[in-house]
């Protein structure tokens, strides 16, 4: 067992999220409520260290760029939320925040999310070369590789139908939409599964941190 | 002015974004990284109005001994060490700071996403009851992804790992592209909502 006092912080805090799997109890509500705690500061001290202090207070206050001073006046707006009266006053900032992430948002999501992952899935229908492989090497991989292409098409173009409301989903359309919806279960399945994995590989860290940094059984 | 000035910023600062993308020359390049700056620093003072808001609750349920009051304390505790340490010392490796950070902060973290194993277990125990044949879709898929993940499934069948490879890269990059365009759509549509004063929701619907 290690003497290490960092490494017994660590372990007992551990154990006593943990032990919510038993039911909510005064051990778990302690841990949560430091959890809470120690991530609020964490965030504050990394954000006013890697933000607030090369972007706001040495422009301002070491270089004196006057300009700074608005985005000064805007946070402390913001902050005007905390009391009843002034409170109107955090509109303005807000709508800073609102105004330039919605302007960004526009540029990306067209850019990265429509127009490239159009660009991605139309641009090559067929791949030879992989039917060359299937025939040579029949087989489930060279198969499943070979329809990899037609796969994605397909599925995009039955998946947008399925998301498009403004019709009816029967006849043709509807089988579209049908085809859509088996895609999108595939995907939800697979990001499921992948969530669980990922899930898990951090429980078997935590375990291996019990048993092997703190108990030294393993 | 209290309404018609925060609609005013909003399209300011939205179009010039948006303008800069078409025209990344002089002066809206130059607006862009101002503005841009800017933000970063009013999103840092609404995490500390996070944070204020959060100290003015629990605060007000120490002072007026509502349910679970001590636990408020180890809060208001927990914040002001944490944050005194980062203030006085630094965030630097080596500093208190970072001592309470690795020790304390990190593994209750990492342990309350492990926490998450067990629920999305006990969620998938009751998902994966295939009553229709897309549940059933759904179920084989999460089992393929999952087993080919673990030596298991390469001892069941050697090629599972690459036909999970291949339902992860195929099928279901066609399902979350059909999704991601669709959320993209729906995006940039109320972005032009919001730049052009038509959604007004984060006004308070003013």
């Amino acid at each position: 067992m290690t003497t290490d006092i960092g490494t017994w912080i660590a372990a007992l805090l551990t154990l006593c999220i943990l032990s919510f799997l038993y039911k909510d109890n005064p051990f778990y509500k302690f841990a949560e409520h430091l959890f809470v705690g120690v991530s609020a500061a964490y965030w504050a001290c990394y954000y006013i260290y890697n933000i607030l202090i090369p972007n706001l207070y040495n422009p301002l206050f070491v270089q004196g760029q006057l300009l700074y001073i608005i985005p000064l006046a805007l946070g402390i707006m913001m902050i005007m939320k905390l009391f009843p009266q002034p409170a109107w006053m955090s509109r303005f900032p807000l709508a800073f925040i609102v105004g330039t992430y919605a302007g960004y948002n526009f540029i990306t999501y067209l850019q990265t999310y429509a127009i490239d992952q159009v660009r991605a899935t139309l641009v090559r229908f067929v791949a030879l070369e992989s039917w060359q492989e299937f025939f040579a090497r029949p087989g489930a991989v060279t198969f499943l590789s070979a329809i990899a292409l037609p796969v994605v098409v397909v599925g995009v173009i039955t998946g947008l139908v399925y998301f498009f409301f403004s019709r009816e989903h029967k006849g043709i359309f509807g089988g579209l939409a049908k085809t859509g919806v088996w895609f999108l279960m595939i995907a939800f399945g697979a990001s499921f599964g992948y969530t669980v994995m990922a899930r898990i590989s951090l429980l078997i860290g935590r375990v291996y941190f019990l048993l092997h940094n703190w108990l030294h059984i393993i | 002015m209290r309404r018609q000035g925060p609609l005013i910023i909003t399209f300011i600062t939205g179009a010039v974004i948006i303008l800069q993308y078409f025209i990344p020359h002089r002066p809206f390049s130059d607006l862009q990284q101002l503005f841009n700056t800017w933000f970063l620093v009013i999103a840092v003072f609404a995490l500390i109005l996070g944070v204020g808001n959060l100290g003015k609750i629990h605060f007000e349920r120490v002072f007026r001994r509502r349910e679970n009051w001590p636990y408020s304390i180890v809060l208001i505790l927990g914040f002001i060490i944490m944050f005194g340490a980062g203030i006085i010392w630094g965030i630097q490796r080596g500093t208190p700071f970072y001592y309470i950070f690795w020790n304390v902060h990190i593994p209750m973290g990492s342990t309350m996403f492990a926490l998450l194993a067990f629920f999305v277990a006990s969620a998938s125990y009751r998902a994966f009851r295939a009553r229709t044949p897309e549940a059933t879709v759904l179920l084989i898929s999460a089992i393929v992804v999952m087993l080919s993940r673990v030596p298991l499934g390469n001892f069941i069948w050697k090629e599972l790992p690459l036909i999970g490879d291949w339902i992860m890269a195929y099928p279901n990059m066609a399902g979350q592209r059909a999704i991601w365009i669709g959320i993209a759509l729906g995006v940039v549509s109320t972005s032009l909502r919001i730049i052009l004063g038509i959604e007004r929701t984060y006004l308070a619907g003013k």
